[in-house]
């Protein structure tokens, strides 16, 4: 590995990890979102370094394009609340955070102690993830997944409407009097 | 570069997003807390599918990514709901279930 790469894989890491960090403790809602705009973007980065352009660039578009604008919309609509820093409970923070360390010390250990015999990642082909590949692999070995998938995103569209739809009075209920 | 660095990182963000859902009390940030750590399994499933030059790994990505944006569609309406209720998307304050 030459020094260029390992300065590359760094500077995405510091990104990615910094991120993170700014949207955990960003104070305002829309800052947070932005941050993790950013995370998703150098993940995508990532995804391409692993021979996995069609993740990538749907890790832009649906992620970072899609679901944040989505999440942008309902802090503008909502009123971007900045809440108040006190501790509900005491002591809590401190827990999280002991436990937060012991889980990811534990998870890392196990990974390097379980996957002793790794390679570095690989260098692909061009066609190995190419949106042909996937497209066939997808209609072929996994068509029923995906088709109920598309019963998933139905379910959750009508699923949204009828959450956020705003009770009218119906004209049989002005008829029978009611509010 | 070892694979076992993008695990690594993998496994920070996770943390992270657990912190987020542990530390926050706006209902909206928790929620973004677990996008970080959807993409953080998505990390480890694009690597485990680079080291075992299977392409099955970035299908199951492309289906998390269908499934998330489901999970965000019903999850924000809920937090809309939930606001027209009480005024708030603070989480200490959704306590009615509550005995």
């Amino acid at each position: 590995m030459t020094f260029i790469g390992i300065l590359f894989y760094a500077f995405l890491a510091i990104i990615a990890i910094a991120s993170a960090v700014a949207m955990l403790l960003n104070r305002s809602a829309i800052y947070s979102a932005l941050f993790l705009v950013l995370n998703f973007a150098t993940i995508a980065v990532l995804y391409l370094a692993l021979g996995a352009p069609f993740i990538a660039f749907t890790q832009v578009t649906v992620y970072a394009g899609a679901i944040m604008i989505l999440f942008l919309f309902v802090i503008a609509l909502l009123g971007a609340e900045k809440l108040p820093g006190y501790e509900p409970l005491k002591g809590h923070r401190t827990t999280a955070i002991v436990l937060a360390l012991i889980f990811v010390v534990e998870v890392i250990l196990f990974l390097v102690f379980r996957n002793q015999g790794i390679q570095p990642i690989l260098a692909l082909t061009q066609d190995f993830a190419s949106p042909q590949q996937i497209g066939i692999t997808m209609f072929t070995q996994y068509l029923l997944p995906f088709e109920v998938v598309a019963f998933i995103l139905l379910s959750a569209t009508i699923g949204a409407i009828v959450l956020t739809r705003v009770e009218k009075p119906t004209n049989l209920d002005v008829a029978r009097g009611k509010k | 570069m070892p694979t076992s660095y993008f695990l690594a990182l993998s496994a920070i963000m996770f943390t992270l997003g657990i912190l987020g859902v542990l530390l926050r009390r706006n209902a909206l940030v928790i929620f973004m807390s677990l996008e970080l750590m959807f993409n953080a399994a998505n990390l480890a499933f694009v690597t485990f599918a680079n080291q075992y030059q299977l392409l099955t790994g970035q299908i199951f990505v492309f289906f998390i990514m269908a499934v998330a944006a489901a999970e965000v569609a019903v999850g924000l309406a809920l937090m809309v709901a939930i606001f027209r209720n009480k005024g708030s998307v603070d989480i200490d304050q959704m306590n009615s279930l509550k005995g």
